[in-house]
């Protein structure tokens, strides 16, 4: 965890860490899985309401629990930037990560795969690896997906590659 | 379109008769030649060539398989005709993946599954088998369009789908287990799974799979950088499975550089991916037709051209339950197993004649076996000698520490903690 500032720091250790290992074809055991799961993001959307530092939205797509949408947003110089973000609960979880998506920025940038699944290869698998079982979504969103908003929003939105809604309808208007 | 043209040649012909002013022939030459070349240019045109009934030795032209069969009468293979028989699975219709495909479908496999989800891009096109007019296509479409072309005896099944969803998966599954091609075959549907991914998710869900269905697999890689690669064979309960080493990054905790996949820019070369799935189909295929020796692991370095192997046996505190399991009918198979090869070895040492290999033994030379001495060593892995104790717990203290925690039963409902972030989402 060297690298990471202290604040990321601090809100990681506060969620509530994960017990059962299992995924979605593992019955109910994912049932139980799945319990700690909203416990663990309930936790981390609370605190970061508490902390007026409130990013995303997010919940369970369909009954079985294993695919997820919502938004997340970002704001840079004082303009707010909202995603749609979906991901599915892959059949080898939790030995493996989630794969995050923000399908409207597909194509966008080179830190994305296919399908517009951000980049979590050197920032984040490594940690979900060694701490596998004990990570959950909520995790993958505090550790995967806000630095990588925070390193590739200002990007995207500097390069123009993305405008704020407010700019972008009064392009289109003029 | 032939018939056609040899009619206008024809009608040249009678114009140039008919003509009486001999300063037109040059023209009217010229014209006949133009319409000999695209005579020619007809004859070459594609034809599909039909399906064979039985592989046949015969060395003329015509025979798509005379090459291969004459593998039988060079002594390496006994009965190469056996290989219509074989289904072999290929996850991954990349780089290494269409080029293993290829390899197969010219040597003549009997059926082929194919699993993908991408579509073929111009920037795949450093690598080989896809061509630019296949761009947007499927890359299981694409495959089938050209595999079907060049040998349309090959059995092609393609499957659009991402493994790791939860549905992919067990379509992936039950695709393994059909066995409509080849009913009497033992265990599930397919010899053989190839493993031709790029990333570690995929690679983990194919392990799962296989390892669940007791499917002998094999998986190959190519580096990022694209000057190195490896191919390894996992027999589940056998051979170390893919969970059972953590990968470099969780071992060694250095910077992940290992399993990064393309599309973030991975560099590729034609040539290592065609080295890689040349060793892959080349073990395929002593695996399937059992000629020579199954190498369980080889690497291949191509800055130094070094090509190490080894063996690695599974690891008892695998993460994975389905490797564990089969670890476990492994052990239970030994006894009998290990009598069979005894067995077939002493029938190989009666046909040698007896008798002593050196005349005379000056020095009283004698080789002595050293299985019982490495048995031993295996089985007491665990055990230290006196006066040594273990720095660390062992790897699966985790799973202990959890189990005797008793779980906490706040909120056990799950429409009720689901309702609890709705209403923090809202």
């Amino acid at each position: 965890m060297e690298g990471w500032d202290p604040n990321t720091k601090s809100t990681l250790t506060q969620i509530p860490l994960l017990t059962t290992k299992a995924g979605p074809r593992d019955g109910a055991a994912w049932t139980t899985r799945l319990k700690e799961e909203y416990k663990a993001l309930i936790a981390y959307t609370q605190m970061n309401k508490s902390n007026d530092n409130d990013w995303f939205r997010i919940s369970a797509a369909n009954s079985e629990g294993t695919r997820w949408t919502g938004k997340c947003w970002y704001v840079h110089n004082l303009l707010k930037y909202e995603f749609d973000l979906q991901f599915d609960i892959p059949v080898t979880y939790p030995s493996t990560a989630p794969e995050l998506e923000l399908p409207q920025l597909d194509g966008k940038t080179q830190k994305m795969y296919r399908g517009g699944k951000i980049c979590l290869t050197v920032h984040f698998k490594p940690l979900w690896a060694k701490n596998s079982p004990r990570f959950g979504i909520a995790h993958a969103l505090c550790l995967g997906l806000a630095p990588w908003l925070a390193a590739e929003v200002p990007i995207l939105v500097d390069s123009g590659m993305i405008k704020h809604k407010d700019d972008a309808t009064s392009t289109s208007e003029s | 379109m032939e018939a056609e043209l040899k009619e206008m040649l024809n009608d040249l012909d009678s114009l140039k008769q008919s003509l009486p002013d001999p300063s037109n022939h040059a023209s009217i030459h010229k014209l006949q030649s133009r319409v000999e070349h695209l005579t020619k240019l007809a004859k070459s045109a594609p034809v599909r060539r039909t399906k064979v009934q039985d592989m046949s030795a015969e060395v003329v032209d015509s025979n798509p398989y005379s090459r291969l069969m004459a593998l039988q009468r060079m002594g390496i293979v006994e009965n190469y005709e056996r290989i219509r028989d074989f289904s072999v699975a290929i996850v991954g219709i990349g780089g290494v993946g269409s080029v293993a495909a290829e390899m197969l479908t010219r040597c003549g496999i009997g059926r082929l599954l194919l699993y993908d989800y991408d579509k073929v891009e111009l920037a795949n096109m450093n690598r080989l088998f896809f061509r630019p007019e296949q761009v947007g296509m499927t890359k299981t479409d694409a495959a089938s369009q050209t595999l079907s072309d060049i040998n349309p005896d090959v059995v092609l099944e393609s499957f659009t789908l991402n493994i790791t969803t939860v549905q992919g998966f067990e379509t992936f599954m039950s695709s393994l287990r059909n066995k409509s091609f080849c009913p009497n075959k033992e265990g599930s549907g397919v010899d053989l799974v190839l493993s031709c991914v790029d990333n570690y998710e995929a690679r983990m869900a194919v392990n799962q799979a296989c390892n669940e269905l007791n499917q002998t697999w094999m998986e190959s890689g190519v580096s990022e950088d694209a000057v190195s690669g490896h191919i390894q064979l996992l027999i589940p309960g056998e051979t170390a499975c893919f969970a059972c080493a953590p990968p470099l990054v969780v071992a060694s905790g250095v910077d992940e550089r290992t399993l990064k996949r393309e599309g973030v820019c991975a560099a590729s070369l034609p040539t290592t991916m065609g080295v890689v799935a040349g060793l892959l189909v080349q073990n395929t295929l002593k695996f399937l037709l059992q000629f020579g020796h199954v190498s369980p692991y080889l690497g291949y370095n191509s800055l130094k051209d070094f090509f190490p192997t080894m063996e690695m046996r599974p690891n008892p505190q695998c993460s994975n339950a389905a490797c564990l399991e089969r670890q476990k009918e492994c052990l239970l198979a030994k006894p009998a197993k290990d009598a069979a090869i005894r067995a077939k070895m002493e029938a190989e040492a009666l046909l040698v004649p007896e008798g002593p290999l050196h005349d005379d033994n000056e020095w009283n030379i004698s080789v002595v076996d050293d299985e019982e001495l490495e048995r031993t060593d295996a089985t007491s892995s665990d055990a230290l000698p006196e006066g040594l104790t273990r720095e660390l717990p062992p790897a699966d203290e985790f799973q202990k520490f959890s189990a005797a925690e008793p779980t906490t039963t706040t909120f056990d409902d799950i429409e009720e903690l689901r309702k609890q972030l709705d209403a923090l989402n809202a």
